[in-house]
This record gives structure tokens, C-alpha cells and sequence, in this order.
């Protein structure tokens, strides 16, 4: 297990060398002079190329990517054309905030997620299982941000019970926006819970246990969950890049204070670093996510164990 | 020997027989019946409301009111009636969402067919560079380029064209890896087919369920994506009427006029709701093994 964990460390490094040259090619692509949008309209042309020759955006654009990787190792992200400040430091302030509403939003869906697709399928073809698949396919098609936005309308403004936005009331500030970054995740892993669940309960070894005499609900605990889980598994990792580009949606939404947030309102300041920086901090993290996924697979499914005994 | 020939009965296909599946599945005949009829809106949208005077020109006497026999949707804080908006809102969305779709899959199909056709070195490159397009969620990728590029529709449609070619060409891949060693695929390089030839008349034809399935089911991706980055002000600019759009400047006025901010969300739900209940019959009819 250990050489898997090791093996799938290594193979992240290339992803991050990849995806941070990538979006900085992609950023670099933006209109504007980085050292005139630092130095403002009054900088005098002697000045503009100074800070031109220290920023390195003299030299070719490989350099320019290989000296931001360098600094990126020393956590240092640049500086905001906006504010004036290192990007990494407002881009870590905000990050637990992201994470919060993200690691939240994750674990309600499981939470309702699984037990919702696991009585569906038990209960195939029941009330339950029709009631819960209709609130599954509504999920997976309601626009995050509508659900954000009628959540609002309900249970901030006309019932009160909890704060339009902002982030200063603790739970009663996470659960409307946590609750309309899940719903969307809740249904497609309700979804998946309930086929994959289907899938496995009609497998011999199922009817040999039942033949056994074992209770219903051992057979579904015991024996039937554990296998019906990998897919589970799949779509939970490939959500959660749903859940990255839905937190900046809830984000801006909740006026939520996360990096999400700030990228939206650095993109429409033009602030290129601290857009670069935000995305970069996504993406990252998301590679990392995905790897502790794959980590999770080798421990729910012995047969990848096996591949690296 | 001939006669005997005629009364072999002949087989359908399994597309055909797919379709008859599809027919009977009230879900995917439901989701197929509203798509047709948000198309039909779009299309008529023109004939029934006036892009200068119905659609765009603000009329301050008109602004804010609520759902009635002149504006059976209500009226915006500048008048505009919403009927109309979200009318020609859907010409947007599905005019986008088609334009992506049929780039993003035939670039995304021609790269997928040849990293599974000829594998080795030539998957290897291209799927590692579709993996580092994948390691960045499709959203952020969308956002970090109309970012750089700058809002706008061309630039909106650049965006979500590059964001889904990964999926589409792993798609591809995953459906031509699954047929590129069949008997009929040995046949006709057997007698000397050009390789061409063989991908996109044995190959890609045989392949071709999963990929329909997922067009269907990314096509919704698309039009929620052009809602959301439209919503954060990076896709279609005012006045031009979308529904992400629309939202975004009626969740100003949530508290008084929240039918405002009604019907440009139920018109998202509802088309992304029948692409779904579509999709998932096509699956259902193209891999019975899943009912």
C-alpha cells in the first residue's frame, strides 16, 4: 500500500508542473502591461522598464514560468496589481474558508447521499424510490446558484432564520450556502449510490448469503455496500471539481469569503497574480483531492491493493 | 436455396432496436418532448417578440411590474419583458451550447480516435495532455480563460470549446479502445483498409453509444456552464438576454420582485431537466445492462 501511496505522490508532480504551466500560459495571454498596471498611468517610461527588467518580463516566457515555479516552491505568489500585497497572503487567508464551505458541502451529500441511494435501490420500485430519484433528478439539473438564490428568498428573507450572506453567524452562516453547493453533488452520488447498489445486490454471491440466512440487513451492510461503494467512490472524487467551480458560483452568490470570491472580483479588477494564484490554489488542490480519492480506492477495493504488492 | 434465403427474418440492428427501447421509455420521451419544444421557442422567438423593441429597449414606465396579461412573466427594473428575455435567452444558450458541442466532439473525437486507434506513443501524448486539462475542474478552467481572454460570447464559446474537449476526446478513446480490436476491425485492415477509412466507417460507428449518451448529458453541462460564467458577468454582456445573466441582475431585487428572478432560473432547470431525463433513457436504451 505504502509503494501505491508513493507511486500516485510521484505521478502528481508532473499534473502540478502541467497544470501550473498551462494556466500561466493561459494568464499570460491576458491584455495589459503587468508593470504599467502596478506602477499606474503616472509611472514614467524609465520606471515602467526598471520594474519591467525585475519582473523578469523582459526575458522570454519559459524563464518567466520557470522563475514563478521557483518562487511557488518558496510560497511566493506574486503581487496584486489591486492591493499591492503578496497574493499568498490573501489567497491562504481566504483558502479555509473555501474549504470549509467545500469540505461541508461534501459531507452532507455523502451523508444524504448514501443512505437515500442505498434504501432506493433496497426498495426498488417503491414510493421512496420514485420520491427520492424525482428530488435526485431535480438536483442534478437545478442551476447551483438558482438554488443559492431561492434558499436565500426562503429561509433568509421571508422565514429569518438565517443571514442573507456573510460569514459572521458560524453555522447558521455555512448551512444555506453548504446546503446549495450539496443539493447538486447529494443527487448524483444519490444517483450513482442507487445504480451501483442495484447492480450489486443482483450478484450470486448476494443470493448465496441471503441462501445462508443471513438478515436483510447484514446482507446490504455487510456484504453489498463495500462493492457497490467504488463507483460511489468515483463520482464523489469527480464531483468534487464540481464542488470547486460550484464553490466560486456559491461563493459569489453568499458573498461568501473564499478564494472563489476573490478570484470573480480579482478577474473584474483585471488583478492577473491574484487570479493566477486562485486558480492555482484550485487546481492544486484538486489534484491533491483527487489522490487521496485514489488512495481510498486501494483501500475499498482489494484488487488495486493487489496490483502493487 | 434463395427462397430459403428470404425467410431468414431480418434483424433490425442494434440501433433500431435501441430506438424502440427509447420509445418506450416515457422518462427520455418526456425529456425529448420538452427539448423540442424549448428548440421550437427558440426558434420562433423571433417571429413572436422584436429583438430591438420587446427584447433590449428599456421602457421606464413599464419597469418592475409583476406577471400580468400585458407581461405574463412581469416586466425587469428596466422594463423589458421578461417572456421575451427568457425567450431569446434560450436562442443563446442553445445556440452556444450547440456550437461548443459540435466543435469540442469532433476535435475531442478526432483525438480520441487516434490516441486509442494507434496507442502506444501517440495515446500516451495525447491523453497526458488531456489529463492536464482534466486536472483543473471544466468550470475554473472555463473561468481562468475567459479570465485571461477577456468576456464576451466568441471568447465565452472559446472557453467552453477547449474546457470540453478532454472529456470528449477520453469518451472517444474509452468507445474506440473497445471495438479497435474486434473481428471487423482486424477484417479490414486484413484487406488493406486505410486506417482513416477504418476509424470513421467500423470504429467510430460501432463505438458510437457511450458517445451520444455523454453529448447529451454534456450538452447540459454546457448550457449550465454559459449560465453560471454569465451569472459571475463572464459570458454573454448585457443587454444581450441569457438566463445566468437575467439572474444575476434580478438577485438585486430578490426580496420584492423575486418573480424576476423566477422564470430565468425555472427555464435552466426545465431545459437541463429534459437533457437529463434524455440522456439517461439514451443509456438506458443504448446499454440495456444498466436498467
Amino acid at each position: 500500500m505504502i509503494k501505491f501511496i508513493i507511486k500516485r505522490l510521484l505521478a502528481l508532480i508532473p499534473v502540478i508542473i502541467g497544470v501550473t504551466f498551462m494556466v500561466y500560459f493561459i494568464m499570460s495571454l491576458a491584455p495589459g502591461d503587468p508593470a504599467l498596471l502596478l506602477l499606474g498611468d503616472d509611472a514614467t517610461p524609465e520606471q515602467i522598464a526598471a520594474l519591467r527588467e525585475e519582473m523578469g518580463l523582459d526575458q522570454p516566457f519559459i524563464i518567466q514560468y520557470g522563475r514563478y515555479m521557483v518562487n511557488l516552491f518558496k510560497g511566493d505568489l506574486g503581487t496584486s496589481y489591486k492591493t499591492k500585497n503578496a497574493v499568498s497572503a490573501e489567497v491562504f487567508s481566504r483558502f479555509p474558508n473555501t474549504l470549509i464551505l467545500a469540505g461541508f458541502s461534501t459531507l452532507i451529500s455523502i451523508i444524504l447521499a448514501l443512505p437515500l441511494g442505498v434504501f432506493a435501490a433496497v426498495k426498488q420500485n417503491s414510493l421512496f424510490d420514485t420520491i427520492s430519484m424525482v428530488i435526485a433528478l431535480l438536483g442534478v439539473s437545478i442551476p447551483i446558484f438558482w438554488f443559492g438564490l431561492l434558499l436565500i428568498l426562503l429561509f433568509a428573507l421571508k422565514l429569518g432564520w438565517f443571514p442573507v450572506s456573510g460569514f459572521n453567524d458560524g453555522i447558521k452562516s455555512l448551512l444555506l450556502p453548504g446546503l446549495a453547493l450539496a443539493f447538486q453533488h447529494m443527487a448524483a452520488i444519490a444517483r450513482t449510490t442507487r445504480s451501483s447498489m442495484l447492480e450489486t445486490i443482483r450478484q450470486d454471491y448476494i443470493r448465496t448469503v441471503r441462501a445462508k440466512g443471513l438478515p436483510e440487513n447484514k446482507v446490504i451492510t455487510r456484504h453489498a455496500l463495500k462493492n457497490a461503494l467504488i463507483p460511489t467512490i468515483t463520482v464523489i472524487g469527480l464531483q468534487i471539481g464540481g464542488m470547486m467551480g460550484g464553490s466560486v458560483l456559491t461563493e459569489s452568490v453568499f458573498a461568501w469569503p473564499g478564494i472563489g470570491r476573490l478570484m470573480i472580483n480579482s478577474i473584474q479588477g483585471r488583478d492577473t497574480p491574484m487570479v493566477l494564484g486562485c486558480i492555482l490554489m484550485f487546481s492544486i488542490t484538486f489534484s491533491i483531492i483527487n489522490l487521496i480519492v485514489d488512495i481510498v480506492y486501494g483501500f475499498v477495493d482489494p484488487r488495486i491493493k493487489a496490483q502493487y504488492k | 436455396m434463395a427462397k430459403k434465403n428470404t425467410d431468414i427474418k431480418k434483424s433490425k440492428g442494434l440501433f433500431a432496436e435501441a430506438m424502440v427501447r427509447l420509445r418506450r421509455n416515457k422518462g427520455a420521451m418526456i425529456g425529448l418532448g420538452i427539448f423540442l419544444v424549448i428548440v421550437l421557442i427558440a426558434l420562433l422567438s423571433p417571429v413572436f417578440f422584436d429583438y430591438e423593441t420587446d427584447v433590449i429597449k428599456q421602457d421606464y414606465s413599464q419597469v418592475k411590474l409583476a406577471p400580468c396579461s400585458d407581461h405574463v412573466f412581469g416586466t425587469d427594473e428596466f422594463g423589458r419583458d421578461i417572456l421575451a428575455r427568457v425567450c431569446w435567452g434560450s436562442r443563446a444558450s442553445l445556440a452556444i451550447a450547440a456550437i461548443v458541442t459540435v466543435i469540442a466532439l469532433t476535435i475531442g473525437a478526432v483525438l480520441g480516435s487516434l490516441a486509442g486507434y494507434y496507442g502506444g506513443k501517440v495515446d500516451m501524448v495525447i491523453m497526458r495532455i488531456m489529463d492536464i486539462f482534466m486536472a483543473i475542474p471544466g468550470m475554473l478552467l472555463a473561468i481562468c480563460i475567459v479570465a485571461a481572454l477577456g468576456p464576451g460570447t466568441e471568447k465565452l464559446c472559446i472557453a467552453l470549446t477547449i474546457s470540453s474537449i478532454p472529456s470528449f476526446s477520453r469518451i472517444v478513446r474509452g468507445a474506440v479502445l473497445t471495438v479497435r480490436n474486434s473481428e471487423y476491425v482486424r477484417a479490414a485492415t486484413a484487406i488493406g483498409s486505410k486506417d482513416m477509412h477504418i476509424i470513421f466507417s467500423h470504429v467510430l460507428p460501432n463505438g458510437l453509444a457511450p458517445i451520444i449518451v455523454q453529448t447529451t448529458l454534456r450538452f447540459a453541462t454546457i448550457i449550465l456552464s454559459i449560465a453560471g460564467l454569465s451569472f459571475i458577468g463572464l459570458g454573454i454582456q448585457a443587454p444581450q438576454p441569457e438566463w445566468g445573466s437575467m439572474l444575476a441582475n434580478a438577485r438585486s431585487f430578490i426580496r420584492d420582485y423575486s418573480y424576476m428572478c423566477a422564470f430565468p432560473g425555472l427555464a435552466i432547470m426545465i431545459t437541463i431537466l429534459s437533457l437529463n431525463l434524455l440522456g439517461d433513457g439514451l443509456r438506458d436504451a443504448l446499454d440495456p445492462r444498466l436498467k
